[in-house]
């Protein structure tokens, strides 16, 4: 970014970040202006608070709290709301940033303290469906069938899928009125079904997804399609499970 | 809700259609028998469904247990969604707000529109020959108007949207192009069923539904146009 580069050091990016200090006390904004570097996105400039923790109106904070890992949008960690949008903190470029930018936890999830949030309930639903391909004997079973090709390439699209959370905080069918598990694990679901080993299994996942919570709660907004950063087709994955399971379903009255 | 909600969200989705939507076109239908049979017309058509054999058992399994059924249940899948339209404004988020706001509006309105017609029938008020007028005579209010009008609009989304919602729900539309498609489809149903209601409003306004002895009924009716 030439343009930007000459624009000297003086400008300053400012945020409005909601906090927290403790999982039950009630949320507040504090402002920030923060020196402006080239390239630089949101967890580089919750870096910079942390390094000198002081407000726009110039009083001292105690720094931001946040979580982050990979920082290439692959582990999930930094998920937050940005600008109103869940999204990843780290591939959240400040230039692409509409200013002041807005940063919030996700609350769909327990927060923590300020950005930090809990996404226990996204792994405890990857166990309830037994994501998983079970390959544990008490002999060598040898090698499991072969997947296709064809299979394996949208397969591996699902497989993407790094449990970050914003599929369940942009639906608005997971709140604590409801106990829907969420888009992710449904897809995941799909994923290990379809794969030739975990295939064995798959009435399992889908009996797992017939219980309460499970695949009933989705109520077609689509939000999650369009809010997944990895693209993973959910409403594709959320309708072919809806057959899967209606299938069982009748199946299972019948007695197949 | 606690134990298995499959079976009832299954259940809901397909009441939705299986008989209500059937029986939704069945009264777009009739009614614009109105429109295009007039008097005589409308009068032919509520005659032949009431003398339909079973009559009773008809209205409780295809209308009355299953309305209540699936609207209550709707009541509560309503209750437990968030609307999300204003961070996410997207319009299949609009379509699932709306699903939810236009159940609701049906549920309260249906309530109202029994009592207002086929009770009115029970209580000995009005008969089924004069249903007709009876309707003109409603309908001829201006608020009673604008009421049903934004009412069938609101139930013909609902209908058609949810003809979309149950194509996913039972996974007979899978891909985002079948989706498409559907979605399309389903939004011509809902231009012209809405038409199809709209019109026999219309005609249920005009001066041929006029009872003779209500005459006021058929002043005010001049007056509005
Ligand atoms: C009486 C008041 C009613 C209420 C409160 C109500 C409520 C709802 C709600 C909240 C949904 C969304 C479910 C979801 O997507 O998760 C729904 C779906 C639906 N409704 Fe209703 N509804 C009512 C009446 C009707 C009537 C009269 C019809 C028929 C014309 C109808 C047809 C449908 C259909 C076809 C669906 C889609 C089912 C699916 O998602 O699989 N509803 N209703
Ligand atoms: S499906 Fe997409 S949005 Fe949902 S948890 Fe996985 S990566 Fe995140
Ligand atoms: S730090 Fe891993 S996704 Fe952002």
């Amino acid at each position: 970014m030439a343009e930007t580069a000459t624009a000297t050091a003086k400008r300053t990016v400012k945020f409005i970040i909601t906090r927290r200090e403790t999982p039950d006390s009630a949320p507040y904004t504090e402002e920030f202006d923060i020196p402006y570097r080239p390239n630089m996105n949101v967890i580089s400039a919750l870096m910079e608070i942390q390094r000198n923790p002081v407000k726009a109106d110039g009083t001292k904070t105690t720094p931001v709290v946040w979580e982050s890992n990979c920082l290439e949008e692959v582990c999930g960690a930094c998920s937050m709301v940005i600008n109103g949008k869940p999204r990843q903190a780290c591939s959240a470029l400040i230039d692409n940033l509409e200013q002041p930018i807005r940063v919030a936890p996700m609350t769909t999830f327990p927060v923590v303290r300020d950005l930090v949030i809990n996404r226990e309930r996204m792994f405890n639903a990857l166990k309830r469906v037994k994501a998983w391909i079970p390959i544990d004997g008490t002999y060598d079973l040898g090698p499991g069938p072969r997947m296709a090709e064809s299979k394996r390439q949208w397969a591996y699209e699902l497989s993407k899928c790094m449990t970050c959370g914003v599929c369940l905080e942009a639906c608005p069918n997971v709140n604590d009125r409801s106990s829907f598990i969420g888009p992710a694990p449904i897809s995941q679901v799909r994923l290990f079904n379809a794969h030739p080993t975990g295939e064995m299994n798959a009435h399992e996942r889908l009996e797992a997804l017939m219980t309460d919570g499970g695949i009933e709660g989705c109520g077609n907004s689509q939000n999650c399609v369009r809010s997944c950063p990895k693209g993973i087709p959910l409403t594709t994955s959320i309708a072919a499970i809806n057959k899967d399971t209606t299938k069982h379903m009748f199946k299972r009255w019948l007695g197949m | 809700m606690s134990g298995n909600s499959f079976l009832p969200r299954k259940i809901h989705s397909l009441l939705g259609v299986i008989p209500l939507g059937l029986f939704f076109i069945e009264h777009a239908l009739t009614n614009y028998s109105a429109f295009e049979g007039g008097q005589e017309g409308f009068k032919d058509s509520v005659e032949f469904l009431h003398s339909l054999p079973l009559i009773f058992f008809l209205e409780l399994f295809l209308i009355w247990l299953p309305i209540l059924f699936h609207g209550v249940y709707g009541l509560y899948l309503a209750f437990t969604s968030n609307l999300n339209v204003g961070r996410f404004n997207y319009g299949r988020n609009w379509a699932f707000a709306l699903q939810r706001i236009s159940g609701v509006f049906t549920f309260i309105f249906v309530i109202w529109h029994v009592w207002q017609t086929r009770v009115q029938v029970a209580l000995g008020n009005t008969t089924n020959e004069e249903i007709g007028q009876h309707m003109h005579d409603i309908v001829t209010q201006p608020g009673f108007f604008i009421l049903y009008f934004v009412a069938v609009i609101a139930a013909t989304f609902h209908f058609a949207n949810g003809l979309w919602a149950f194509l996913v729900s039972w996974g007979i539309t899978i891909g985002p192009r079948a989706q498409k498609v559907s979605s399309r489809i389903c939004m011509g149903i809902f231009v012209i069923v809405a038409v199809l209601f709209i019109l026999s409003l219309f005609a249920f306004r005009g001066d041929e539904f006029a009872s003779a002895s209500a005459a006021i009924g058929s002043l005010s009716s001049a007056v509005l146009g």
